[in-house]
């Protein structure tokens, strides 16, 4: 069942609709990407929530005009309508008064989430039965779509998936380097409109779907696990792009096989999930890649100061250091060096004091700027070079004998 | 409206609606001034999954497996947004966004998955709770409020409110000092030796038994709404902190009255026969006030001294 519909075998609508999620989910990557880079991740969830009172308002608009009222082009009209409302108070908020952005956003998300809830208990008493299941528009449902809304979704995902792949070189600029952007004569507040306006289009397409509550998790999520994967921008946004493709795919085509799994949430969890590893495994960033790296300099700078601490006929007492050089082989049990340990002890020593010197030595200054107790000094001076300082080194020897 | 009426029906609901407003705003100025506001937001979506979880340990709707519950799960986001933040290098409000949108949709999933149809415990009930099903049924009238055994069936919510709005009052007060300091001034509040980690993680732990105990009663929307617009509309109010948490607590005992009022009793002056949602309707007045401020406060831009009268 769940191959069935991983392959798109369940029909025309499943199959429709799983399409158009892909689709949405790749758009929202990848214009999650600039939201992201721009740090105003959070303006996408007052968006979201702010389509309510839209779609309540033309619901009751399409029935007073003697309509049905279900017309899904028509409700996403007036969530589209109302989240631009939204999103223009939350930028008057944050312009024109004292308000910070972060208080904007959540002041017009919760007042228009709490309008949006009064117009729809006054739609569940309006006339009974036929609420047509708004509510679908707060967590997004796909059961029993008709076919004509999941064309409508397809292609509106579609449109707005090329929409985003045709603005991608203005925005990538202007929420890369806006000061660069200004500079070569690019008009970077209204890219910033356009990025809002991708945003605004991804949030009202995704609301039947995913739901106004979680959309916000498809504009966030690949972004931010598509950037442990890459430092640069453009790869950004393609992985981004990527992952919100398969998350929505894998989502979609899941709650399509399981009637129970509820669409929008299946989507957030593959996409979270994905998240999760790529925290965890990312080559550079990752939280193993990172634990490793501070592992591997531990053990360095422990052998390091170990080694100088035999050469000095130390004794150690740090246990780590201890194990270090016995795994080693280069020190016995109780701490006593082996022929090896003596060898690299006073090549340790040896490279210490050469250090010491160039640094002492303001002709080696560019070399010994490198000097973090850990380099090989091979590695920063030439053979020449460290026979000039060995010289140096014992005739200071002898001088001092 | 008499007594008989009012008592019984709308007493209860007002007053906890006002508690709730009450509780939220106060944390919430600091949070507005700290540019957290949006703390608010994640905690009451990151509530859901633990009152599922903890609905699935007992098996019984009670009160404190799921205030347990909902605070563990409030705690585990913020150490999660905490750890996200730190581990990933990535922007606050982006590592929120992650967190409580993936933990809201995990308590979705746990809710469709298990079987709540018995019990009262689905999204929506979440999302804008049921503040007019709070009915006090033994009342009579204003005199029901002295009599020992009609009070002893006043709807727990009342009661619970009430000790958490003094437990977040006593908080303020206790903590002025520090709060007021380290909210303006987070670098001088650390040289004179204050410790402004614990502190700004009190203040979240703080809301968030705010957020959750408000949760059960109103649902996530209202809380939302009252940690951020009751102090963002009384600090177009003034420049003074004292006199901006009194805004605030005049803005939020409004906001709940007027919504309340609206939504069960506004309809019916246009001539609908039922009420709206309450949590919806006070949340809305609270944005209408917080327009009102923005339109007209006297300290609605930024860095305006206070006009010489």
């Amino acid at each position: 069942m769940i191959w069935d519909a991983l392959s798109l075998q369940l029909g025309y609508n499943a199959t429709l609709v799983t399409l158009g999620a892909t689709l949405l989910g790749m758009a929202a990557g990848v214009g999650g990407t600039f939201l992201f880079l721009r740090k105003r991740a959070l303006v996408s969830d007052a968006i979201s929530h702010a389509t309510l009172p839209g779609v309540a308002l033309a619901f009751m608009g399409m029935v007073a005009l003697g309509g049905d009222g279900r017309n899904l082009i028509g409700l996403l009209t007036g969530a589209a309508l109302s989240a631009a409302a939204g999103l223009l108070l939350v930028s008057w908020l944050s312009n024109r008064t004292r308000l910070a952005e972060d208080a904007a956003i959540g002041s017009v998300l919760s007042v228009f989430f709490g309008l949006g809830i009064v117009l729809l208990t006054v739609i569940q008493t309006m006339s009974a039965g036929r609420q047509a299941g708004l509510e679908d528009f707060l967590l997004g449902s796909t059961a029993g779509m008709l076919r004509n809304d999941a064309l409508v979704i397809a292609v509106a995902a579609a449109l707005t998936l090329a929409l985003v792949l045709l603005l991608r070189r203005p925005l990538t600029l202007a929420s890369f380097d806006p000061e660069y952007g200004t500079a070569i004569g690019q008009n970077v507040p209204r890219t910033d409109l356009a990025m809002m306006g991708l945003v605004l289009a991804v949030t009202v397409v995704g609301l039947k779907i995913v739901g106004l509550i979680l959309i916000v998790a498809l504009l966030i999520i690949p972004p931010v696990t598509a950037r442990f994967w890459s430092e640069r921008t453009d790869h950004v946004v393609l992985i981004s792009g990527a992952l919100g493709g398969i998350a929505a795919y894998v989502g979609a085509a899941l709650s399509a096989a399981q009637p129970n799994l509820p669409t929008g949430p299946i989507i957030v969890l593959v996409g979270f999930a994905l998240f999760a590893l790529s925290l965890l495994l990312a080559p550079q960033r990752g939280a193993l890649s990172a634990l490793l790296r501070h592992r591997r300099y531990q053990r360095r700078v422990h052998l390091r100061q170990g080694l100088l601490a035999l050469a000095h006929g130390q004794p150690i007492y740090e246990q780590l250091t201890l194990r270090l050089l016995r795994a080693e082989g280069y020190a016995l049990p109780d701490g006593v060096p082996t022929k090896t340990g003596r060898g690299r002890a006073a090549k340790a020593l040896r490279d210490e004091t050469r250090w010491q010197l160039i640094r002492r030595d303001p002709a080696y200054e560019v070399a010994a700027q490198q000097y973090d107790g850990l380099t090989p000094i091979e590695t920063v001076l030439t053979a020449d070079q460290i026979r000039d300082i060995d010289s140096r080194i014992d005739m200071r020897g002898k001088g001092g004998a | 409206m008499s007594g008989s009426e009012f008592v019984p029906l709308s007493l209860v609901p007002m007053l906890t609606g006002i508690f709730v407003a009450v509780a939220c705003a106060l944390p919430g100025n600091f949070l507005v001034l700290r540019r957290q506001a949006l703390i608010g937001d994640a905690i009451s979506h990151v509530v859901l999954p633990g009152i599922v979880v903890a609905f699935l340990l007992t098996g019984m709707v009670t009160t404190w497996p799921m205030l347990l519950g909902a605070a563990g799960a409030s705690i585990i986001a913020v150490l999660a947004i905490e750890g996200v933040r730190r581990l990933g290098k990535i922007e606050a409000g982006a590592a929120m966004g992650v967190i409580f949108t993936a933990m809201f949709a995990g308590g979705v999933l746990l809710l469709e998955q298990s079987d709540t149809s018995n019990v009262h415990l689905d999204v929506e009930h979440a999302l804008y709770g049921n503040l007019e099903s709070l009915i006090w049924l033994d009342a009579t009238g204003w005199g029901s409020l002295l009599d020992p055994e009609a009070l002893a069936t006043i709807p727990v919510e009342l009661p619970r409110m009430a000790v958490t709005l003094l437990f977040v009052a006593l908080f303020t007060a206790l903590f002025w000092r520090p709060l007021k300091i380290s909210t303006f001034d987070e670098g001088f509040a650390r040289t004179i030796g204050m410790k402004t980690g614990p502190l700004g993680l009190g203040l979240v732990i703080v809301a968030a038994i705010a957020a959750v105990a408000a949760f059960d009663a109103v649902g996530s929307i209202i809380v939302i709404a009252m940690f951020i617009c009751p102090p963002a509309a009384a600090r177009m109010m003034t420049n003074r902190l004292e006199h901006q948490i009194a805004w605030s607590v005049l803005f939020a005992t409004l906001a709940a009255v007027l919504g309340y009022v609206l939504a069960g009793y506004g309809p019916l002056w246009i001539g609908l026969r039922d009420s709206v949602s309450a949590a919806g309707m006070i949340a809305t007045v609270s944005g209408v006030i917080l327009g009102l401020a923005a339109l007209f406060g006297p300290h609605r831009h930024r860095g305006t001294a206070a006009p010489t009268a």
